[in-house]
């Protein structure tokens, strides 16, 4: 048996009007990947923001105990100090500094008021080497990747001698090969006796790398799983997350009949809008039908959401050339609201940075798009735009105490629940939904999907963009597979499987 | 009521209360100089130049933090123009005031461009009017005066309807029509406040108390009630007030209820999700600016009126005090918040503390000083209680 590492025993922390934990226990051996799931809102976060300092000793009740000491830290220095690294979800790196000077920022080599830069840059090469990145460190930082930053972040952890590593979310910007790599990383640091924490929503990354998971719900630990000493699968830990056994994650769509083409792209060849010669979209030829669901699947930075944007009024790109015909008829959309005339609705990936007013409330995020609905002359009906946003509150069930509550103060999930009503008041014909599930919980996720199957019930087109395979799967009748800017594939729901699916993009990588 | 409501009643009226508390003071401390029928009229009339480039200023901000400083410059340059129009090429003065607006709305045209499609950050464009203006304005004034400044005391009928009063009688005199306003005023406030409750409940949305509803109604009356009388006293009602008003009215009524007016708070909440809602945001950037420079054209008739004369110091620091009448009046300095209310507070507490501090002989620059404070004060005082309700 493994030395204990850390303990956090009985943790209970109240907010005004909240218990965020309430008698939290969590025990990690020396050497292991402890992974800690839970639905959004559950308390991981939370929890790791007690454990690293941020609500310093005395604003929680219970110990930590790590290394055999109780520790009273104060600050996130006093964690650090002990090797306890937090790695946040959200990159925090400056985007027009050097890797090395990201990686000792705040913690600078050299004398007092004067950086050492021959240590600063050798040092971070060093590191750099061991979590196996090759550029030099002079590079800065908006050069790379965010695949690569996210292995600078790691590599900056290390620089500050961790023994405990804790990882919030650390995939969730990044693509398939990119999140295999840096897993198989982490269980490289384990070999060589790091231990981990690792955050999650996805499940069978914590499959793949943990040797415990935790589940948390409603701010409690609910059991701890033991994976060398039980069978693990995904339905076992949703099981324990949602309390409930989700007999099927996605919902039967049954009846919908095909009506006729609704969409049809031809030849549509999108160029970067500052590299203008290069291509981000190559002749993608795509059709939607009335009531069917169409998957868009491929990595990240394959070109999907440069697509949707481009056939969306022209968002996004330059040099735009082919041919966009809605229910037969081509058209010329210059501009997001010609899109929005023709029926067309893009539900952007990004909610927060292109998608809602988070400062404003729900009343009037929802009728953003469709002024014209709650208006007459230009002058605002509050009393009919308040009625439009509770309607939709109700029936995408957002849970909130009013829509007049600020989109800011959500949880992803109802946010994106905001985004739909705010597209589906447009009542648009074709619905583009790029990433509609992403960063939300599981509970949350299943309502989503029953949205779109209403919205195909409702002989609307849907056009749904996502880097989850088993999503993909799971919801679309028709698939359509992405690389590089081309599309390299379609399957039909019948004959598509995760393995053909990747045979197909592996296929087309070896084909340049 | 509960506590929690009493609380958040009295942080949602903060800044008013804090007016109150702050003209008792001054009231105090001038032994009652400050309560004044003379000194009501003084506060209308020295900040009715605030008022109105403020309401500018707000829709400038609410776009996101952007402000123009070239509004004071403008306000010198346009003076010295139609002081030149007036008096020295003798041109009809309703044709110079026409004319000097169509100047503004090229200046906004120009302006409006530069920042919304040639995208040149706001303050980098207008600190370019702010030094070109002001070096114009006073060429302008000293080619065509020895002494700086060009006097429009002749021309009374432009005098008359951007200064001056509205059926003026003497000071020892009660001025009837400011009294009926007054109650006019009341009677409307009532009024619409209570059908406007009424029409809520028809239709089945939530709506404030009655008690609520009749305190706001009160006050409303008590305060009105008491300028109209203090103004009764002063000789009647400033012509400034009916412009200022006017324009509140018109931009509150935008800001409140219009689709272009609720454009301003989106753009300045998030500019991309706007423009993928099928907004062009860069129309309504040109409108933000466009419309500055209108009301900028406005302050001129105002303050060229108030001064009886054009010249080199007209609108210096002008855009300082609209930028700080919204700031302290509760305008998100980031942009998406804010409302003309919050901004006529502001402004009249700023205001209130500079006609207090003249009347106790307080030194200028410790003036500069305290509003200085008072600025800070408002902006963080905003910012913690955001923090505190947000957590």
């Amino acid at each position: 048996m493994a030395k204990e590492l850390l303990r956090m025993d009985h943790i209970t922390k109240i907010f005004p009007g909240v218990k965020a934990l309430d008698n939290v226990n969590l025990s990690v051996e020396e050497g292991e990947i402890h992974a800690l799931v839970g639905e959004n809102g559950a308390g991981k976060s939370t929890l790791m923001n007690v454990l690293s300092g941020i609500y310093p000793y005395g604003t929680y009740e219970g110990d930590i105990v790590y290394n055999g000491e109780v520790c009273k830290f104060q600050t996130i220095k006093d964690s650090e100090q002990k090797g306890i690294v937090i790695i946040h979800q959200e990159l925090a790196l400056v985007p027009q500094m050097s890797i090395g000077e990201n990686m000792f920022l705040g913690n600078e080599r050299g004398k007092k008021n004067a950086i050492n830069w021959n240590e600063t840059y050798g040092e971070a090469d060093k590191y750099l080497k061991m979590v196996g990145l090759t550029e030099s460190s002079r590079v800065l930082i908006k050069d790379i990747g965010t695949g690569k930053q996210q292995l600078v972040e790691i590599a900056k952890a290390l620089a500050k001698h961790a023994k405990l590593l804790i990882l919030d979310e650390p995939t969730s910007s990044l693509n398939e090969t990119d999140s295999r790599a840096l897993l198989d990383l982490m269980l490289e640091f384990k070999k060589q006796g790091m231990t981990m924490i690792i955050i999650s929503h996805k499940l069978n990354e914590v499959v793949y790398v943990a040797d415990k998971i935790t589940v948390i719900r409603d701010g409690s630990t609910v059991e701890t799983m033991d994976c060398h000493a039980m069978e693990i699968n995904e339905d076992r830990i949703i099981r324990g997350m949602v309390g409930r056994e989700l007999t099927n994650r996605f919902p039967k769509r049954e009846g919908v009949e095909l009506g006729d083409i609704n969409m049809e792209v031809k030849d549509w060849t999108v160029h970067h809008p500052l590299y203008t010669e290069r291509k981000v979209v190559d002749n993608v030829n795509l059709n939607v039908r009335k009531g069917e669901v169409v998957g868009i699947y491929g990595l990240m930075g394959a070109g999907r959401t440069e697509l949707a944007m481009s056939i969306f009024g022209k968002s996004y790109g330059s040099g735009i050339s082919g041919t966009l015909k809605i229910n037969g008829q081509e058209v010329d959309l210059k501009d997001a609201k010609a899109a929005i005339e023709a029926k067309l609705a893009y539900v952007t990936e990004d909610r927060k940075g292109n998608g809602l007013v988070l400062t404003n409330p729900i009343r009037v995020n929802t009728s953003l798009a469709n002024m014209k609905g709650v208006s007459d002359k230009g002058i605002i009906d509050k009393d009919k735009e308040y009625q439009v946003a509770d309607e939709y509150r109700a029936k995408l069930n957002t849970k909130t105490p009013s829509v007049e509550q600020n989109v800011g103060n959500l949880s992803g999930g109802n946010q994106q629940k905001v985004l739909l009503a705010k597209w589906m008041f447009t009542d648009p014909d074709i619905l583009i939904l790029d990433e509609p599930t992403r960063g939300i919980d599981v509970g949350a996720k299943y309502e989503i999907y029953c949205i779109i199957n209403d919205l195909a019930k409702a002989g609307k087109s849907v056009v749904m963009i996502s880097s989850e395979l088993p999503e993909i799967l799971g919801m679309s009748d028709r698939i359509y597979i992405m690389n590089e800017g081309k599309f390299v594939g379609e399957l039909n729901a019948e004959e598509a499987s995760q393995e053909r699916i990747m045979a197909n993009i592996v296929q087309a990588g070896r084909g340049e | 009521m509960n506590k929690n409501k009493a609380v958040s009643v009295l942080k949602k009226n903060a800044m008013l209360i804090v007016l109150v508390l702050v003209y008792i003071f001054f009231t105090v401390m001038t032994s009652g100089q400050m309560f004044q029928a003379m000194n009501f009229n003084a506060l209308i009339t020295q900040n009715a130049y605030v008022y109105i480039l403020a309401t500018g200023m707000l829709m400038c901000m609410l776009t996101g933090g952007n402000i123009d400083l070239s509004c004071g410059s403008f306000v010198c340059f346009l003076g010295a123009v139609g002081g030149i129009m007036m008096m020295i090429k003798q041109i009809n003065p309703a044709v110079s005031v026409i004319l000097m607006l169509l100047i503004g709305v090229v200046y906004g045209v120009v302006l409006g461009y530069l920042i919304a499609y040639v995208d040149i950050p706001p303050w980098i464009a207008t600190l370019a009017g702010y030094l070109a203006f002001r070096g114009w304005g006073t060429a302008l004034l000293s080619a065509n005066s020895s002494t700086g400044s060009i006097s429009l005391a002749a021309q009374k009928g432009f005098l008359a309807v951007f200064s001056g009063k509205i059926f003026s009688t003497p000071v020892n005199q009660t001025n009837v029509v400011c009294l009926v306003v007054g109650v006019l005023a009341c009677v409307i406030v009532v009024v619409t406040s209570f059908s406007e409750r009424a029409n809520k409940i028809k239709k089945g949305y939530e709506a404030e108390s009655l008690v609520a509803l009749l305190v706001r109604c009160i006050l409303s009356v008590a305060a009105i009630m008491l300028f109209a009388y203090k103004l009764a006293h002063a000789g009647g009602i400033p012509t400034v007030l009916v412009w200022v008003v006017v324009i509140l009215l018109i931009y509150n009524f935008i800001t409140a209820r219009t689709v272009i007016g609720r454009y301003f708070y989106t753009i300045g909440g998030n500019r991309e999700a706007t423009r993928l809602s099928g907004v062009d945001t860069r129309k309504i950037m040109f409108f933000a600016y466009l419309n500055m420079a209108v009301i900028t054209a406005i302050t001129t008739l105002i303050v060229t009126a108030r001064f009886q004369a054009a010249n080199a110091q007209a609108g210096t620091n002008f855009e300082m005090d609209a930028i700080a009448a919204c700031v302290v009046g509760g305008v998100s300095a980031y942009g998406g918040a804010g409302n003309i209310f919050g901004m006529v507070i502001g402004a009249t507490l700023i205001g209130v503390i500079n006609l207090g501090m003249s009347l106790m002989g307080v030194d200028a620059n410790w003036q500069k000083v305290v509003k200085g404070g008072v600025l800070l004060a408002a902006v963080v005082f905003d910012i913690l209680a955001d923090k505190k309700s947000s957590k």
